[in-house]
């Protein structure tokens, strides 16, 4: 086992929603190959065992799918590696003797539930208002009765790897969730089964985005720059680009 | 007017006015700064002048000016208003921040160059373009011309910082304004978006950079 590391950390506590919250102290020792998530764990049995309370944190997978582990690290959303969430990093990316500062999302839309825990429900009502192709129910049809080009499907694919954690929201300087909006739009308009909805639903999308108190869009890029799947920027051209042909459609 | 009601109201719709008038206040930009480079002819302004009196007398000219003194009331109205509504989104800020680490100064700093291009514009159209339009002044100081009055203005070191200045707010301002336009109007695609690019960071060096020689090479006593 290689040598523990010994860190320091700054850790955002907040009780509840209501309640303010400040940063608290920690000493931590951690290996150099435990993930971030291990080494919080390590964190929380000490808390445990000196019968204080242990440190709310979301996570799931623990292998970078799932979109829970929404922590904000050194000002960097899932910290300073790209194309990696939180439970994916490594301490080897730190230094014996660091001081880290771990935050929870912060953004209107995204309340904190308790200390790193957001409420993310907001991107589900998103989802909820449009997000989705209509199907009729029935006998199960043949896979290929709908042809899809390869390059299509490679793209819309791309823009549908999007885990929906959050970490554009937190990056971005007005707390905007249009790379989530535009990934999940791209995705359902460029296949034949999303385009019967494509219009209204971009409309409904972009209409529940605003209401959530996400901020508007100015494309400094560091969503895109943040984003644990490598979301391209381009989608949000693309949410643009249907959002607008939409409403000249009277939609 | 309703199916443009959303250029007012939602989100997207507001970044793409915001695209729109910024684009049309780029293609003033280009045609000013063709205007103005007639002085570095260095004929004593005849070119230069001859080619003001064109554009204050032509009526097509004349027409414009308004739509883009309209273009620009929005520009500035709706970018301040989203700037400050913009800023509400995150009432409890970041501890740590790494903003470098993720996009460029600049792109994070439209508001404030935006302040301080609306602060220099005040005092510009106050030099030239009031001077010009609205008052004898041009006939009754020394000068007559408009030339003129730049030769009278640029004596004074302090315009000329402050003009600088401005051209300095002017480059970082479309070096994110520029290519952004184009995203927000949907245009993003591999091919053209690189072109998009190389054209904006050179449309913001070289305009503003002749700009600003302007000022300096009046001051200095280069052009006379």
């Amino acid at each position: 086992m290689s040598k523990l590391m010994k860190l320091n950390l700054k850790v955002w506590r907040q009780k509840n929603t209501q309640s303010a919250g400040n940063f608290e102290e920690y000493k931590v020792d951690a290996s150099p190959d435990m993930s971030f998530l291990e080494m919080f764990d390590v964190l929380n049995e000490q808390l445990i065992e000196t019968g204080k309370e242990p440190v709310a944190f979301d996570h799931d997978c623990r292998e970078g799918i799932c979109g829970m582990c929404s922590m904000v690290i050194d000002g960097r959303p899932h910290g300073p590696k790209q194309g990696v969430t939180t439970c994916q990093l490594h301490m080897r990316s730190f230094n014996d003797g660091d001081t880290i500062t771990v935050e929870p999302w912060r953004a209107n839309g995204f309340p904190v539930i308790k200390d790193l825990t957001v409420n993310r429900s907001a991107f589900d009502r998103i989802i909820a208002s449009g997000g989705f192709v209509s199907t009729n129910a029935g006998n199960a049809v043949d896979a290929n009765s709908i042809l899809v080009p390869k390059e299509i499907a490679d793209e819309a694919f791309e823009a549908a790897t999007c885990i929906g954690c959050g970490a554009c929201v937190s990056a971005c300087k007005n707390a905007s969730a249009m790379l989530f909006v535009g990934a999940k739009v791209t995705q359902l308009s460029m296949l034949p089964q999303g385009k019967p909805e494509r219009q209204s639903r971009v409309v409904a999308m972009v209409n529940q985005m605003d209401a959530e108190g996400f901020g508007a869009c100015t494309n400094t890029g560091a969503c895109a720059a943040e984003c644990p799947k490598q979301i391209p920027l381009s989608v949000i051209a693309t949410l643009n680009r249907e959002y607008i042909s939409a409403k000249m459609n009277g939609k | 007017m309703k199916l443009f009601s959303f250029l007012f109201t939602s989100s997207i719709g507001r970044k793409v006015l915001m695209a729109v008038t910024g684009l049309s206040l780029v293609a003033f930009l280009l045609v000013h700064c063709g205007i103005n480079a007639c002085i570095f002819f260095n004929d004593g302004g005849e070119t230069f002048n001859a080619a003001a009196e064109f554009m204050a007398h032509n009526w097509l000219i004349r027409s414009a000016e308004v739509g883009l003194f309209a273009g620009l009331l929005i520009h500035i109205i709706q970018g301040l208003a989203l700037t400050f509504n913009n800023q509400t989104k995150r009432k409890e800020k970041y501890g740590a921040n790494a903003g470098n680490a993720n996009s460029k100064w600049y792109s994070r700093s439209m508001g404030i160059l935006g302040s301080l291009l609306l602060i220099f514009l005040v005092m510009h159209l106050k030099h030239f373009w009031v001077v010009s339009r609205f008052t004898d002044a041009i006939q009754e100081t020394a000068g007559s011309t408009l030339f003129d009055e730049m030769i009278i203005v640029f004596t004074d070191p302090i315009p000329v910082i402050i003009y600088v200045i401005g051209c300095l707010s002017l480059a970082y301002h479309l070096l994110h304004g520029f290519q952004s336009a184009f995203q927000s109007m949907g245009i993003n695609h591999p091919a053209y978006s690189p072109i998009i690019k190389s054209v904006g960071t050179a449309f913001s060096i070289i305009v503003p950079l002749v700009f600003a020689a302007m000022p300096i090479a009046m001051h200095l006593g280069w052009i006379k």
